[in-house]
């Protein structure tokens, strides 16, 4: 028997079970392990909305899938090779998409009968009835095998073990995909530093599995997945919201504003809450408000004080901070406010993702209000994103909205530290003293329509802001028809100015396409992914993605206008299809999905073929 | 930069005057309205502080004392209704170098604004809130406010009002504010004294300020208010006994019931009258005070019913924050970044 291993580009693997058995960090550990290795990976994480569903059931799976490849990619894969099912449940919501004669792995000891009930699987079981005949079945009685494993380890109570079973799992797939085992132990060491018992307990079932694996040669030979040639520099894993958090604070030390967030617990917003608490060295102050509203309103008013103030939330929480957003407008102050968007409307499905608070982020406020709306394309993106959100922000004196999804939040990739020295300027240029003669004007604008920020403690320079329409240039309340007018028109330039100042938007296109991609925020890599399946078939296509998506780069128009046929990916019913119909008077043509994932490369790459074909 | 707030050591504040705090723009108050008198006695009562005008900061939501703002030469901003001391939250928790102060009527603190009303005096974030009390809704032409008296017949309740009105100074000990007074808007001596102990308070002070609207609820205030009203004012003073009356013949004693109630002195005894004592760390006291008159109807207690030391929000944290941001360099980001788990390619 010759015994070359297998060396594949790419490999999808899926954990699935229920959501007290620790899928996610099975997944997360993996995932440190693989970057380790130099793979390229993208991972989704998929969770219920419920803390503790009923165990056993549907409803309660939790699962994690990691993409990872000797070459660069792009999403977290379609199919998995590789499925772990620790239970019925697991195995009953997961099945369909594991890829036909792929393998499965289950752990056998959680097919009880009460289970298989609980699963929806009645009185067969699903192991033996012929269900699962497609696919390389492992059948592995994690439980018992992990008992064993823990039986001696002192002060370690028979439940804890049996939780342990998760380690079993991770120890298993580490030694089918060569993986070592050296930092995921290290980590556990830490984590579990002060309880000796656990610690020992899940370094003995990680190792069990991995041993397991390696004495029943479980697969004929470990498959290896060589590192990525990824461009050279210092890399770390990071998700999207690690690298909001990171992007904010960067930003605040660039501009040398101090940070203000304030935020309600809102899910999955919570979640930069959570990671900016934690930056006290940076001189970062969070608050966890009373309410959506009064997050907006303090960071409002921090700003007011010279601050760098940014909020968060998730869709129903813009809602609640529309009014305040508009009367940022008004005042013409910096302010970032990120929305981590959900499959709504209202609660929906909220750990799940979607694109549709787009139109919200653009007209979603009373009266003429525009300001300008940024997105996030990939887990590292959030970072440079932010970035950008807080310079727009600073610049124009303007509150900015930066969208960011589910999936972005939760899912990671190999980020390429960039130098802080080489981020973008951002300079607050506070207001010193008089701007015309011996006044100061508080709405006088500078070339690119912003006006003077001037904050409390400055001598000389005391003024009033306010939600009543202001004098130009005075500031003064002003209820004089004509001067409405002119400061409807003056916020609105902003704008125009803005997508003069930015780069035009690229496009990746075949020499003779004649079909544009064009998306924006999450999507960006099934549009990459599928656009490579497309000219792997020898078929031309062009791709483009938006950053900005209120103003739209100067060019947008003519790009959107130079193909014959345009087709816009979104994780909604069609909203920058809208934009693009309405600004570009394009016959834009939707491919749309709503079901709380992201995109398949497949379904893209289909959608794509029916309009080139 | 001083710790709590109050006096700069700046020479120049010495030569404060009234017209230092004064914006020029031109009042649009209805003639005869009580804000026109808050307004004098703060533009007075300002220079005396010490703190100069571009290190005050006046903050407000939306009804015709939101108007306030723009009629104080300091840093002002005229918010959204009811989210005026949100807003001030945001300041006074990063600039703990501001004196910063929240205007607001009754519809806007205690109706559309009540959560963050009493979520600032939870935190004691160190803002003065001045709670214009004129039990009505006046910007909007007169409907019933949260602190009408219930049947108030008004053009949204022709047939009465079926509300149950807030008891303003209750709810803010009930939210455990650390300093809570009420005066009225005429007074102009007590509302000075008022504002000048609030302004000393180092965390939130909560005051009402009784204010006739002469348009749509005058005469609300008249069984308190003015001559024909004082002798049902009951001056609270610290570690004085409680009386009051044209010839001081009334007082105040403890109920059987637990709480409090007026009597004649002569009836009682001057031993047996309530000495008050706005320090005492539990707030039944300044509770019960204020449940003496639920409705400015009959004798009602003025002036300062509590005034406790409780941990001032944000104080302490902000300047180390604020070193600590000034301190962290670009260098410090790049090892932030490159903390954890990372590898070269």
């Amino acid at each position: 028997m010759t015994t070359t291993s297998k060396k594949p580009e790419t490999v999808i693997v899926r954990f699935a079970g229920d959501s007290g058995d620790g899928m996610q960090l099975v997944g997360d550990r993996f995932t440190a392990a693989t970057a380790h290795v130099g793979n390229d990976l993208s991972t989704l994480p998929d969770f219920p909305a419920e803390i503790r569903a009923p165990a056993g059931t549907p409803g309660g799976v939790s699962a994690f899938q990691i993409h990872f490849a000797s070459r660069d990619i792009l999403t977290p894969g379609d199919h998995p090779n590789t499925l772990v099912a620790m239970n019925p449940a697991a195995l009953k919501t997961h099945l369909d998409a594991l890829e036909a004669g792929g393998t499965l792995i289950v752990n056998e000891d959680a097919f009880t009968a009460a289970n298989l009930r609980k699963a929806g699987y009645g009185e067969v079981n699903p192991l033996e009835d012929g269900t699962v005949e497609d696919y390389q079945v492992l059948q592995v009685p994690m439980t018992t095998l992990t008992t064993r494993a823990t039986a001696d380890i002192e002060g370690l109570k028979p439940a804890e073990a049996q939780r342990t079973k998760n380690l079993f799992a991770l120890g298993l797939i580490s030694w089918m995909y060569g993986r070592p085992l050296e930092a995921t132990i290290s980590w556990l060491e830490a984590k579990f530093a002060k309880k000796p018992a656990i610690m020992a307990g899940n370094i003995a079932a990680v190792k069990a599995g991995y041993n397991f694996a390696d004495t029943i040669e479980i697969t004929a030979t470990p498959t290896e997945v060589a590192p990525a040639p990824l461009r050279s520099g210092e890399y770390r894993n990071v998700n999207g919201a690690n690298a909001l958090a990171l992007g904010l604070v960067a930003a605040s030390v660039r501009s040398g504003l101090q940070l203000f967030f304030a935020s309600y617990p809102i899910t999955p917003a919570s979640e930069l809450l959570h990671q900016l608490a934690r930056h006290d060295r940076f001189g970062v102050r969070t608050v966890q408000a009373e309410d959506e509203i009064a997050a907006a309103n303090m960071a409002l008013g921090a700003s007011f004080g010279g601050q760098l103030g940014v909020t968060a939330t998730s869709g129903p929480g813009m809602d609640l901070k529309a009014e305040t957003i508009a009367l940022a407008v008004a005042l013409e102050l910096p302010l970032v406010i990120v929305d981590v968007q959900r499959a709504g409307p209202s609660t929906g499905l909220p750990t799940k993702t979607e694109q549709s608070d787009l139109l919200m982020a653009i007209h979603g406020r009373h009266g003429e209000s525009p300001l300008p709306v940024i997105a996030a394309s990939t887990p590292a993106n959030c970072f440079d994103t932010a970035v950008e959100a807080v310079r727009i922000a600073v610049r124009f004196r303007t509150p900015v909205i930066l969208l960011a999804d589910t999936f972005l939040i939760n899912s990671s990739e190999p980020w390429r530290l960039p130098r802080a020295a080489e981020l973008p300027e951002i300079d607050p240029e506070f207001a010193t003293g008089p701007n015309a003669g011996d006044e100061f004007l508080p709405y006088l604008r500078n070339e690119h329509g912003a006006r003077p920020w001037a904050i409390p403690g400055t001598p000389g320079l005391q003024h009033r802001l306010g939600g009543l329409e202001k004098e130009h240039g005075s500031g003064k309340i002003s209820y004089d028809a004509t001067n409405h007018a002119l400061m409807t028109k003056l916020r609105a330039d902003k704008l125009v100015k803005l997508s003069e100042e930015l780069p035009p938007l690229e496009v990746d296109a075949d020499e003779g396409a004649e079909l544009l991609v064009i998306g924006w925020g999450s999507t960006s890599g099934v549009i990459g992914a599928a656009a490579r399946r497309v000219r792997n078939r020898g078929l031309k296509v062009a791709t483009a993605h938006l950053r900005q998506l209120e103003p739209m780069p100067a060019n947008t128009g003519e790009v959107v206008r130079s193909y014959r046929k345009v087709l816009v990916p979104e994780l909604n019913t069609g909203q920058l299809l809208s934009l693009i119909r309405d600004k570009y008077l394009v016959d834009a043509i939707g491919y749309n999905k709503v079901e709380g994932l992201p995109i398949l490369a497949e379904e893209l790459e289909r959608a794509v073929l029916e309009q080139i074909s | 930069m001083s710790e709590n707030g109050h006096g700069n050591g700046n020479g120049a504040t010495a030569t404060l005057t009234k017209a230092d705090f004064q914006s020029g723009q031109e009042t649009r108050w209805c003639p005869g309205c009580g804000d026109y008198a808050i307004l004098a006695s703060v533009q007075a009562l300002m220079p005396e502080l010490g703190v100069p005008p571009e290190k005050t900061v006046f903050i407000s939501g939306i009804g015709c004392a939101g108007r306030f703002v723009y009629y104080m030469d300091t840093y002002g901003m005229h918010g959204i209704h009811g989210r005026a001391p949100a807003l001030a939250t945001g300041i006074a928790t990063t600039r703990e170098d501001l004196s910063v102060w929240v205007v607001s009527g009754d519809g806007d603190s205690l109706s559309i604004g009540g959560n963050h009303l009493i979520h600032s005096l939870r935190r004691n974030v160190p803002i003065k809130l001045l709670l214009f009390n004129n039990q009505i809704y006046g910007l909007t032409k007169g409907q019933y406010s949260p602190t009408s008296e219930t049947g108030k017949i008004t053009k949204s309740t022709p047939f009465g009002s079926e509300d149950h009105p807030f008891n303003p100074l209750a709810l803010a000990l009930g939210a455990d504010a650390s300093f809570v007074a009420r005066t009225i808007d005429v007074e102009k001596k007590h509302l000075t004294a008022t504002l000048r102990a609030a302004a000393e308070h180092p965390g939130s002070a909560f005051v009402e300020i009784y204010q006739n609207c002469n348009v749509f609820n005058d005469g609300a205030f008249d069984a308190v208010r003015g001559k024909g009203g004082a002798h049902n004012q009951i001056h609270l003073e610290h570690g004085q006994a409680i009386r009051f009356g044209a010839e001081n013949e009334r007082g105040v004693v403890r109920s059987d019931n637990g709480g409090l109630v007026v009597v004649e002195v002569a009836d009682v005894g001057e031993d047996a009258l309530v000495v008050h004592d706005a320090h005492i760390e539990d707030p039944s006291h300044a509770t019960a005070l204020a449940r003496l008159a639920d409705s400015p109807t009959g004798p009602t207690p003025i002036g300062v019913f509590r005034d406790v030391k409780r941990a001032v929000y944000g104080a302490e944290r902000q300047a180390d924050l604020r070193a600590s941001h000034s301190g962290a360099s670009l260098d410090d980001v790049d090892e932030l970044l490159r903390s954890g788990d990372t590898w070269v390619v």
